[in-house]
């Protein structure tokens, strides 16, 4: 049976263990960053000197982590993108604006064990040269404000935080910063406009590279909760250690949320790639509902494109000799990893495994993710706002008994009209991406619904047709 | 009419001035401090934030208007914010939200923010809260519930009932 591997949730569960800085550095919290403030610059073989920031910018590359937000952008490499030659100090915002339908784990996190997200984000800041650091919370996390408040408080009074902290001359502030209910703020460049008292309206890249032009026009970092709390991990263990859990490309462990129609929803830390669909749904969360039937699995939180229970995906391996192979597997033994689930056509996302059964329509889903991207969306980019709401009305008109057959079709056509970079950021495609996976993967369900409320049109109105939609 | 705020706001908002290095970025975290002393922001707020930050007062409106948690009106002494998103639909949200609306004598069919006539009540829906494992989950007030269900909700409705006889 598939087990867990806890290295962020390591203790935050345990009996007795609380969010205070005390109870944190009675499980070895913030030795790490002692380790990291003793780092001496290193000679390489090449004659070359690195600095102890250098070494651990270059562990965290060699670490082969990616971000843990949604994008699973590599963390080392979005870290190398930080011009360190001029004069204009470097940011880092930390993304705790957890919004993505389907994700709960950063909660976990900031509510049970704040000052492991603090350390890493202190190594993480002490390895980019940042002075002056932001947690971007969500508004509705006040709970999670209130303590990490009290945390940040407790490291300042115990010296993690101020000037020359521990003596290494290093000085840092991180401050806490709220959103107030708004989705977009999650969109890395969304949270930079917010974090300046702008509306926070996502900036086109290029320019706007957070790395080059991100908050004040600084080069900025922005990194996930989880992220920064694998960090501290990797600096813990060392990269070669780290590299070794998980698979090749996507390495490491990762927290999944499962939730949904599912006997034991929960949040579970794994190692990527080693824990299939199938082994996530049936032995960490029960499987179905008694006498129901898993029909539809989104796997990375609402954005991704869905997978049909049912669905056979063929990939391709590579194997030892350099050769191909390709083989057909079950949807349930798709390893959960972001290359295996994007061979396989979605994405891991944030995460967030939302399961859906029998007992619920496909339509009745759609329309409740698209309500949620109408409302979510910005409504900087035409597309985006129009395209969304547009969609929306269609499908509730099909949920009130008034849908037509075209409509499944015409709401590809709308959503294709929103998709492939016509917006700003990311969420055109993302608000699009699930519903346009919904209609082609269970056609058939449209087609139903929309189909008996045509017939049922034709009765009361009979053949004439002056009355009808199409 | 001079709009007085309280010095704890005040110099709530002078602190937060020296965790930014720009005036401008206190915004939102002085809208919050606003929105929780007075339960909404009313257009003397905006003025008095607009002028202490130097900025101009549309400056502080288009957030207060882009961000669904702030409000220009009083809100009910009870805010109930339901989630509405996925995870929590499928456990069965939309029941807790007619439910409550029934017992409230509001109407679930309208969309956005309602209030009791009486101005004790106050029901939304919202988007994801990042609880879903313990779907459906609601707020209110500042305190969170989660795994609700009618009967948990109808013991809250009673929970308020006790409050405010308490404070009369």
């Amino acid at each position: 049976m598939a087990k867990e591997k806890r290295l962020i949730l390591k203790h935050l569960d345990s009996k007795g263990y609380n969010p205070s800085i005390t109870c944190y550095l009675k499980h070895n919290g913030y030795k790490t960053l002692k380790k990291a403030f003793s780092l001496l610059p290193l000679k390489t073989e090449d004659g070359k000197t690195l600095s102890a920031q250098e070494q651990l910018r270059e562990e965290v590359k060699l670490s082969g982590i990616r971000g843990r937000g949604g994008a699973g952008f590599p963390t080392g490499v979005k870290w190398s993108f930080i011009n360190h030659n001029t004069d204009k100090p470097v940011y880092l915002v930390c993304n705790c604006d957890e919004s993505e339908p389907g994700t709960f784990k950063d909660r976990q996190i900031v509510h049970k064990d704040p000052h492991q997200l603090i350390e890493g984000m202190i190594i993480a800041c002490y390895a980019n040269d940042v002075h002056l650091a932001y947690i971007y919370m969500r508004g509705e996390f006040n709970l999670g404000a209130k303590i990490i408040e009290k945390a940040l408080q407790e490291a300042r009074e115990a010296g993690f935080l101020g000037k020359n902290i521990l003596g290494s001359n290093f000085d840092l502030e991180i401050y806490l910063h709220r959103g107030a209910g708004a989705y977009i703020c999650g969109e890395e460049t969304g949270a930079i406009c917010s974090l300046e008292g702008r509306r926070p309206y996502p900036r086109i890249k290029p320019p706007y590279f957070p790395a080059a032009l991100g908050l004040y026009m600084c080069p900025t970092i922005v990194n996930n909760v989880e992220t920064l709390c694998a960090v501290k991990h990797i600096i813990e263990i060392g990269a070669t250690k780290y590299a070794k859990l998980g698979i090749p490309g996507d390495t490491g462990t990762r927290i999944v949320g499962i939730s949904g129609l599912i006997q034991k929803p929960g949040y579970f830390e794994i190692e990527n790639g080693k824990v299939t669909i199938g082994e996530l749904i049936h032995d960490f969360a029960g499987g179905p509902l008694p006498g129901r039937k898993i029909k539809a699995i989104i796997p990375g939180g609402s954005s991704s494109k869905v997978f049909r229970a049912d669905e056979k995906i063929t990939l391709k391996t590579k194997n030892s000799d350099g050769t191909e192979s390709i083989k057909t597997i079950d949807i349930m033994e798709l390893p959960y990893d972001s290359n295996s689930i994007m061979a396989a056509g979605s994405m891991t996302g944030s995460g967030g495994l939302i399961i859906i059964d029998d007992s619920v329509s496909m339509v009745d889903v759609a329309a409740n993710i698209s309500e949620f991207y109408t409302h979510e969306s910005c409504g900087q980019c035409t597309p985006c706002r129009e395209g969304n709401l547009w969609m929306c009305k269609i499908l509730r008109r099909i949920l009130s008994g008034q849908g037509r057959r075209i409509d499944a079709d015409e709401l590809l056509r709308i959503s294709h009209n929103i998709m492939g970079g016509k917006t700003v950021c990311a969420f055109g495609e993302g608000s699009t991406w699930p519903i346009e996976s919904y209609i082609i993967k269970f056609r058939d369900e449209f087609l139903a619904m929309t189909g008996i409320a045509e017939d049922n049109r034709k009765e009361v109105w009979g053949e004439s047709g002056i009355n009808r939609f199409e | 009419m001079e709009f007085s705020v309280p010095n704890i706001l005040k110099n709530k908002i002078d602190e937060l001035i020296l965790h930014y290095p720009e005036k401008r970025s206190v915004t939102l975290m002085a809208l919050h401090a606003f929105q929780e002393y007075y339960g909404y922001i009313s257009n003397e707020a905006i003025e008095w934030i607009a002028q202490k930050l130097s900025l101009m007062p549309i400056t502080v409106l288009e957030l207060v208007t882009f961000y669904p948690m702030f409000s220009q009106e009083p809100l009910g002494k009870f805010h109930f914010k339901i989630c509405r998103t996925l995870s929590c639909a499928l456990k069965g949200s939309k029941n807790i939200y007619t439910f409550l609306c029934n017992k409230l004598g509001l109407d679930p069919h309208l969309h956005g923010r309602q209030t009791t006539a009486d101005g004790r009540f106050t029901v939304e829906y919202v988007e994801c809260l990042a609880s879903c494992n313990t779907a459906p989950v609601l707020f209110l007030n500042e305190d969170f519930y989660e795994n609700v269900t009618e009967e948990s909700v109808a013991e809250l409705l009673s929970l308020c009932e006790q409050k405010e006889g308490e404070n009369e």
